[in-house]
């Protein structure tokens, strides 16, 4: 008797559970973020988190979302992707590149699950792709840094040697150039996305040795106040507008806007029209904003950086314009050519008149 | 390449200032290992250190209090794993892990208020003549009291450990917890002022990351800071001299490798990146090998657990 009174009460118990996980599936959506810093540093995992913010506050109660802070890309990423996965999440952003293969393959094990990954180039039938165009926020960073230096040597404080971040470099070299024939980069790889003591130590490294203005692509305001410790320097913000530093020495900045495309991508997957796309946006659909160029910048420059954006924003102009060189010196644009995605995508040389290697 | 951008003697300097965080926790969880106790929470603690630092500083106007504030905070978080693991006989691995997922969330939780607020500066010693001597003047006597503080620390706890009685008390605590208790020695009080020590030094060593180094409030700006010191401690064979040298290393390669990318010489950026973990752990394991001693440098009872009954 006893024993059949359990079996019964596991069998209701079991009914109940059916009950449960059917209800969980009429309720609200779950929507999983994984971030590579933390949500606090005040650049990119800042702004990803703003738009996660803007997505709750767009769906209300039909939205659920989670996240997690500061996942070290590789294999604890896979794991954190499938805990998120196993605890409901229907859609999962993966908001750094080195998530591609970790997204890819989880992706495989959750064919229910739609991923969406930033900055990468792998897609399959659930995981689609995003980014921003922000070589076009460099170009006008490029502009703004040329005019602005007198020593004529720009530091740039890069993180991995991936295609996103020397296309960031090769802009901003062109438009420096074009803007002072003199200018000269002095490119450090940092090797990490956020560590805001290395992050200061470059940026101090770099001004001691004469660099007056520094581009920076790591994602904490680190160097920034290293600029500001050193004093006549220039900095630009970088994903997030760190007006906070602002008139000096942040000059600028690039502000990734990522929510209206969130809004857009959870919109499809609560439509049931999600499918797997690449989103490559710009300065013209307001993806890439331009943060307030401050008054350390003489007018005519601002006019003329504000003169580029809009002629990058209407598509009249190309950052990668031709004529240009590769570093080694071999042809790449002819005159008038614009470069095609593809190329851009992969981009693993440097313009003619950066020095210095790419590491592999 | 142009090597001549880069200055030594300012060089030299900076690589005191990238030193001196790793190098306050590492002597503070030098003399926490020493009493016998593996705290792992070491970067826990320096996160909080460096956020109560800062909030302190900036809500009062003086560097000063800020560091007494992290000491204090740091110390804090520490006797909360002393409790853990000395009271209620908790592991201390698992505890010191669980420290730093504390230390890390609670610094964020504190730091809500604090992002984009700029410190008081923490101002240079005045040395008068002496830091216009050339090159050693920039070298040795222009830095903020901190680094000297550092510097004074290391020879402070080699001296306590080597020659003092309660230095060799604590040191009998580390190597047999049982025959210390048996001498009348009261074991857990001195751990936990071990601990308490270590989580100071460990919080000065973040406060001098959010007030000096970088300065400002990031929510997890240490960025593994704790763990290089808790390294150091090892490879330094729980030597303070060694551990000096390891942190100068550490810190010294660290702005050396960016200052040579800086100046574009022609050696591959990934050896550079790489070049402070090797040759700090090289440099270490060279000198402790080949003394029949390296393998007993570690305290005998480190990480056991005493209790009074047993």
């Amino acid at each position: 008797m006893q024993r059949r009174t359990l079996l019964g009460t596991a069998a209701a118990a079991a009914v109940l559970a059916g009950a449960n996980l059917a209800v969980a599936q009429d309720g609200p959506l779950k929507v999983g973020f994984i971030f590579v810093g933390p949500i606090g540093d005040g650049g990119w995992t800042y702004e990803h988190n703003q738009a996660r913010l803007a997505v709750e506050e767009e769906f209300g109660d039909k939205v659920e979302t989670v996240y997690q802070e500061s996942v070290p890309e590789g294999a604890d990423a896979e794991r954190a992707m499938t805990q998120m996965a196993l605890s409901g999440a229907k859609l999962i952003f993966t908001t750094s590149f080195g998530y591609m293969d970790p997204t890819i393959n989880v992706a495989a094990k959750f064919p229910d699950v739609k991923f969406e990954h930033a900055t990468g180039f792998k897609r399959t039938d659930n995981v689609g792709t995003y980014s921003a165009r922000f070589y076009e926020g460099r170009a006008i960073q490029g502009h703004i840094a040329g005019k602005l230096t007198k020593t004529n040597k720009i530091g740039y404080i890069g993180s991995y040697p991936i295609p996103e971040v020397i296309r960031g470099i090769n802009s901003a070299y062109i438009h420096a150039k074009k803007a002072n024939p003199d200018v000269e980069f002095n490119v450090v790889w940092a090797y990490t996305w956020f560590d805001p003591a290395k992050e200061a130590d470059a940026a101090t490294a770099l001004i001691e040795q004469g660099n007056d203005v520094i581009l920076q692509h790591t994602d904490s305001t680190a160097p920034q106040a290293a600029a500001e410790k050193a004093g006549n320097v220039y900095t630009f913000g970088q994903a997030s507008d760190m007006a906070e530093f602002a008139p000096m020495p942040r000059v600028s900045s690039i502000i990734d806007n990522w929510a209206p495309y969130y809004i857009e991508r959870v919109r499809a997957v609560m439509d049931g029209t999600w499918q797997s796309d690449d989103t490559w946006d710009g300065i013209g659909a307001g993806m890439v904003k331009i943060g307030e160029i401050s008054s350390a910048v003489p007018e005519e420059v601002k006019a003329e950086a504000l003169a580029l954006k809009d002629k990058i924003a209407s598509g009249e102009y190309h950052p990668f314009t031709g004529p240009l060189k590769k570093q080694d010196g071999s042809d790449w644009l002819a005159e008038g050519e614009t470069a095609d995605d593809g190329t851009l995508l992969g981009m693993n040389f440097y313009v003619e008149g950066l020095t210095g290697d790419i590491p592999n | 390449m142009d090597l001549s951008v880069i200055s030594p003697a300012v060089l030299l300097a900076s690589l005191m200032v990238a030193a001196t965080p790793i190098l306050l926790a590492a002597i503070g969880e030098l003399v926490c290992e020493k009493s016998g106790v593996l705290n792992l929470g070491v970067e826990g603690m320096m996160i909080t250190g460096a956020i109560c630092g800062f909030a302190m500083a900036v809500e009062t106007g003086s560097p000063l209090v800020g560091f007494l504030g992290a000491a204090a905070g740091g110390a804090l978080l520490a006797l909360l794993f002393g409790v853990l693991t000395q009271l209620l006989l908790a592991n201390q691995v698992a505890s010191g892990l669980a420290l730093t997922l504390f230390g890390i969330g609670i610094s964020a939780l504190i730091g809500q208020g604090y992002r984009g607020v700029k410190p008081p500066p923490t101002t240079r010693l005045d040395l008068g003549p002496l830091s216009e001597i050339p090159f050693l003047g920039r070298l040795l006597f222009s830095h903020d009291w901190v680094v000297y503080f550092g510097l004074a620390l290391t020879l402070g706890v080699w001296l306590f450990l080597r020659y003092s009685r309660a230095g060799l008390v604590l040191r009998a605590v580390g190597e047999s917890h049982d025959a210390a208790h048996a001498l009348g020695y009261k074991v857990v009080a001195i751990r936990f002022a071990a601990i308490a020590f270590g989580g100071a030094c460990a919080g000065l060593g973040g406060a001098y990351l959010s007030l000096v180094r970088v300065p400002q409030w990031t929510d997890g700006m240490t960025a593994g800071a704790g763990w290089i010191a808790l390294a150091i401690v090892v490879f330094g064979s729980w030597r303070p001299g060694r551990i000096l040298l390891g942190a100068y290393l550490f810190g010294g390669m660290t702005v050396l490798q960016l200052n040579l990318q800086a100046a574009q010489l022609p050696v591959p950026v990934e050896v550079l990146s790489m070049s402070p973990f090797v040759l700090t752990i090289v440099v270490l394991v060279i000198m402790s090998a080949g003394r029949g001693r390296a393998s007993t440098a570690a305290p005998a009872m480190l990480g056991r657990v005493f209790h009074a009954s047993s």
